[in-house]
């Protein structure tokens, strides 16, 4: 076969085995999966675009506001103590474990936040119709990257299994942070459902090649 | 549910570096081989350039740091004046003795179980690429996500552990402390997950494809 008679905008090439398959447009609500390996290759949902982006404002929103509430309350020996997410960070400030406090707040706040905000800074002005910003497809790359470095969800667990450790010291209760982190993890799970990367670099390859 | 089928007969079984193209990790653009990708500005390779090597740079080192982070103690308790080291299988035990089961189960797997699991098939996937093991494909490939989805779960006890010391940090009767082992077992987890990261898939089906020729 003649290479160099293939037109590449014409293929796709499975993201997982190389596979090529013919590009077509995918209809809504259908799922287009590689031929050999089942890999899933396009999708396309309703509103996309729409839906990934009021999930990634919602979360932005969530996670700064979570800092600043009580994220859970110790109740015990007649005091009470109520701990902030900034709280739980910065217990591992002291001694040999101080860089775990960067990790642990990259984790739960830091690069949740980024991806969200690389999210929105990529998807708003695709919402409006207008041209993606210079740095969209920078910001659309970090925010894949970031990905799974993202653990609220992780955390959420953890806080649980926490509570059972403790539950024969001390009375414990959830605080308004630990329910808006709850948010975010169900907020992210819907927003996986709708993501379709491809699609969506689709949209910005129009714009960055023209 | 459409599975091309009809694609695959026309380009039957041609991968993209066959057909002379390279196909852009990151976003998928497929385009003809140069440096970087024209839609995304990533760099492009038709296969990551050293990817087995770094797949198993990563590995060892997770690897190493999951011995101390199973020595050392992961929670250090302070109460009344004892001092309370325990392990990561320490806390499981401990788990079980207040009669949690099933917590103990999801701490259990997820520190202990889900990075041997992880390091184990992680190593078949080098074998395999290497073809010192054979594995049927889409074997390798279930293997390979269920690992890359469950990887990070491994980090749940490091987030009790700063939990636990964030709330009991400041009570007079009893004081948490993080050990060692948290630190270690976080980078391990890293580490594992960064190996996972740097597999280019793509090799395991190259590998499949050499060897259906062979035979």
């Amino acid at each position: 076969m003649n290479t160099t008679s293939i037109d590449p905008s014409a293929l796709i090439a499975c993201p997982n085995c190389d596979l090529l398959h013919t590009a077509r447009q995918v209809s809504e609500g259908e799922r287009l999966r590689c031929a050999r390996c089942g890999t899933k290759l396009a999708s396309s949902r309703p509103n996309a675009i729409d839906r990934t982006l009021a999930a990634a404002v919602t979360n932005a929103i969530l996670i700064v506001a979570a800092l600043f509430f009580p994220f859970i309350q110790l109740d015990g020996g007649g005091t009470r103590q109520s701990a902030t997410l900034i709280d739980a960070v910065s217990a591992f400030g002291t001694g040999l474990t101080a860089p775990l406090v960067l990790v642990v707040a990259a984790f739960i706040i830091v690069i949740p936040f980024m991806r969200a905000s690389a999210l929105v800074y990529t998807l708003w002005p695709l919402r409006f119709g207008r041209a993606p910003y210079k740095a969209a497809p920078q910001a659309f790359r970090l925010a894949n990257t970031l990905k799974p470095w993202s653990m609220a969800e992780i955390f959420i667990i953890g806080v649980v299994v926490a509570l059972v450790k403790i539950a024969g010291i001390a009375q414990v209760s959830l605080g308004p942070a630990f329910w808006m982190l709850t948010a975010v993890v169900l907020v992210l799970l819907l927003e996986n459902h709708n993501f379709c990367r491809w699609t969506i670099w689709q949209v910005l390859g129009k714009h960055t090649q023209a | 549910m459409d599975n091309l089928a009809s694609s695959r007969k026309t380009y039957a079984s041609l991968t993209a570096r066959e057909a002379g193209l390279v196909a852009c990790t990151t976003c998928g653009l497929l385009d003809h081989p140069r440096q970087t990708c024209q839609r995304c500005g990533a760099a492009l390779h038709s296969r990551e350039p050293l990817s087995y090597q770094r797949t198993l740079a990563w590995l060892i080192a997770g690897m190493v740091f999951f011995i101390p982070a199973n020595l050392y103690p992961m929670l250090i308790t302070n109460t009344f004046g004892s001092e309370q080291k325990s392990t990561i299988i320490g806390g499981v035990i401990e788990l079980i003795e207040y009669g949690s089961y099933f917590v103990a189960l999801v701490v259990g797997v997820a520190s202990i179980l889900v990075p041997l699991a992880k390091f184990a098939v992680i190593g078949l996937l080098l074998a395999s690429i290497r073809r010192a093991w054979k594995l049927n494909p889409h074997q390798r490939l279930h293997l390979y996500e269920i690992t890359e989805f469950i990887g990070r779960w491994s980090m749940i006890d490091v987030f009790v552990v700063a939990i636990l010391a964030a709330l009991i940090q400041l009570d007079f009767v009893a004081s948490v402390n993080p050990g060692f082992a948290a630190v270690s077992f976080a980078l391990s987890v890293i580490f594992t997950m960064l190996s996972a990261q740097s597999l280019d898939q793509r090799l395991i089906w190259d590998s499949m494809n050499e060897t259906d020729r062979h035979e």
